[in-house]
């Protein structure tokens, strides 16, 4: 209202302050994110395009970024089908327990990162729970890419939860009731209906799973054992070279790191966008 | 395909949905279900099409009880209050989504559902629309393709939840029409709900007059207006006037002073409550009437309202006449004027209990004269 009171101004936005909220939206990027980020391009310029290629290229190198951005990527996708499927259980029953249930989601986004990797090399050493019972059956888990894969999955369901779950709340049982209304089975609902009209929301948790879980450290190297060529994950390697002193080298991996997570990141944009597009602007 | 409802009875909790509901639908007829938010109206509607389970009684369709059958299994077309289109598909995908979904034996090939797709829009005048997404529609629009996606299956009733709730003026009044002169080709028998009384009268051959679960009246769109059972029924049809009066003898009393007089012993003496509607009040031509003040007085359009008060009690009543009607240079502010009664409804006072349902007779007494004057 007081918007409207005061004699005009120069802008012609209705929502006053424009200027200065940009003013300070562009500062703090640059320093919370842009700087620190040039810093690292920067930093490994110093070895020059062939020496930037050679670090990079390394087998030990591809290695590791195989294995942190693979590993991420099937956390996730195990996450966008089974995420969604415990947002649903949430959303649509009423059970006892359920407010436990749903606090437990945040568990990993709460968990500092080491107590849940700690936690789960236990479980999954031959020697715990679960690894004993696996090992079993012939799998190893811990100290194998596989123990990545866990860990990736772990730290990355509640993002797949928290995105799909509102969606699914404002998805309203009128779709489902005309879908039945018009001879859909129960199953031709859910595979027609829900799921196309939670898409969208799945994708965003995937990719939020995803850039999580390949930048992940803490919860994975203690699972992951770190095997060279194995199991040693990119965010690993680039501590090993901090700790040779080889500044230029760790920042060579962190923009190889920043570039794939950048051009994954803007490919799932782009799928959004086109989503957006054919469903108009519904959300 | 004909209906047969009977005792129908649906709580929720401790709320009486519906609380015995009787009602025959004939093949393709027009029906609305008219009354106000909690009066039931959606619960029948729901319970018809299978989106909601009777507790007790019966719902028959051609004679065959369907209160136990599944949504899916009644081929009902049920076009929601918001519409309920699915958003990630095209105008052409919601309307064949019916089509498509059917058990394989039964399903016709692709080409030929397309081609029933386009009919159906075709005949919802959304041509050229096909591949539309729902957010790029107009509420109208919208409500359209939600029509011919519930007629793509052929439905045996078509089933309307406050089909214009949510539709400004100008297209609802446009949507009537509309609506009306399909059901006239289709020939479906259609049930709509609503709480807007100039809609149901407007667009239905009955109407069914719904209060706290229980069916207050049924009748043609002149009965229930001409002949309100109840006075809920009469106020729920248009403005009303009440007036706290005595009938003695034949002569109905209002302040102490003869207003009407009875054609003949309809009510007994004793209090009794005339029901009068703004409209039905003309300037009296020496005989009998209601002596009023004038008290205020606003010109919409094509009536005038004036606010009045009665001599003797002040209590307000008031009037509606066409502006060009040769009584309305007598409204002016503080003119004392004798209103006629052209036609009222008299009532005896409290005769409704809070829960009345049972259907027990309501209206005792009833003064109807027609003026042409």
């Amino acid at each position: 209202m007081s918007a409207i009171a005061q004699p005009r101004r120069r802008s012609r936005s209705i929502i006053p302050g424009f200027n200065l909220s940009l003013g300070f939206t562009l500062l703090y990027l640059s320093l919370i994110v842009l700087i620190p980020l040039s810093a690292i391009f920067i930093e490994s310029a110093k070895l020059g395009w062939h020496g930037f290629l050679d670090t990079v290229l390394a087998p030990r190198v591809l290695a590791a970024l195989r294995l942190s951005f693979g590993a991420a990527l099937i956390g996730a996708t195990i996450n966008a089908v089974f995420g969604t499927l415990v947002a649903w259980v949430l959303v649509r029953y009423r059970f006892a327990g359920k407010r436990l249930f749903d606090a437990l989601i945040d568990l990993p986004f709460a968990l500092p990162t080491a107590v849940a990797g700690i936690a789960l090399t236990t479980l999954y050493a031959t020697n715990g729970w679960i690894g004993a019972w696996l090992a079993g059956a012939g799998i190893k888990v811990a100290y194998t890419p596989l123990g990545v894969i866990v860990a990736c999955t772990f730290i990355g369901l509640p993002f797949v939860v928290r995105t799909v779950q509102p969606v699914l709340e404002d998805t309203e049982k009128e779709f489902e009731e005309a879908a039945a209304s018009l001879g859909a089975t129960r199953l031709q609902t859910v595979l027609r209906v829900i799921v196309p009209t939670v898409l969208p929301a799945i994708v965003t948790g995937f990719t939020l799973a995803f850039a999580r879980a390949a930048g992940e450290y803490g919860s994975i190297i203690f699972i992951a054992g770190n095997m060279p060529m194995v199991s040693e994950i990119a965010p690993l390697l680039i501590v090993i070279k901090l700790e040779e002193f080889d500044y230029a080298g760790a920042s060579a991996v962190a923009v190889a790191m920043l570039s794939l997570s950048l051009s994954l990141l803007l490919a799932i944009n782009g799928l959004q966008l086109w989503m957006r597009r054919r469903h108009g602007a519904a959300r | 395909m004909d209906i047969q409802i009977r005792k129908l009875h649906k709580s929720f909790g401790d709320f009486n949905a519906l609380a015995g509901v009787d009602l025959d639908i004939a093949s393709g007829e027009l029906i609305a279900l008219l009354g106000p938010s909690g009066s039931g109206k959606t619960t029948l509607l729901r319970c018809i099409a299978g989106l909601e389970f009777p507790d007790r009684g019966e719902i028959r369709f051609d004679g065959e009880d369907v209160a136990e059958r599944p949504v899916r299994e009644r081929r009902v077309g049920f076009v929601f209050q918001h519409y309920a289109l699915f958003r990630h598909m095209s105008v052409l995908d919601n309307v064949a989504f019916g089509l498509r979904v059917r058990e394989r034996r039964e399903r016709q090939p692709e080409a030929l559902i397309r081609q029933r797709a386009r009919e159906l829009i075709e005949l919802v005048q959304l041509a050229g629309l096909e591949k539309r997404y729902p957010s790029q529609l107009s509420g109208g629009q919208k409500q359209r393709v939600a029509l011919a996606r519930a007629l793509a299956i052929e439905p045996r009733v078509l089933l309307l939840d406050e089909p214009f709730g949510a539709l400004d003026a100008r297209v609802r009044k446009d949507l009537r029409q509309w609506l009306r002169e399909l059901h006239r080709r289709t020939g479906y028998s259609t049930l709509f709900v609503t709480h807007d009384q100039e809609e149901a009268l407007e667009l239905a051959d009955r109407v069914v007059i719904m209060n706290h679960g229980a069916i207050e009246q049924i009748g043609s769109v002149d009965e229930v207006y001409e002949r309100p059972a109840s006075p809920f029924v009469f106020d729920f049809l248009g403005d009303t006037n009440v007036l706290r009066a005595q009938v003695h003898e034949r002569r109905v009393q209002f302040d102490g002073a003869d207003i009407a007089v009875l054609d003949g012993r309809i009510h007994p003496d004793g209090a009794a409550d005339v029901h009068v509607r703004p409209g039905d009040l003309r300037l009296g031509d020496g005989g009998i009437g209601l002596d009023v003040v004038v008290q205020s007085l606003q010109r919409t359009g094509p009536v005038v309202r004036a606010v009045v008060q009665t001599s003797g009690s002040k209590a307000p009543v008031r009037v509606e006449w066409p502006h060009l009607h040769h009584d309305v240079p007598a409204l002016r502010p503080g003119a004392q004027l004798r209103l006629r009664l052209l036609q009222f409804s008299l009532y005896t006072p409290q005769s409704r209990p809070p829960t009345s349902s049972l259907g027990a007779p309501i209206l005792i007494g009833q003064e109807r004269r027609r003026d042409h004057a």
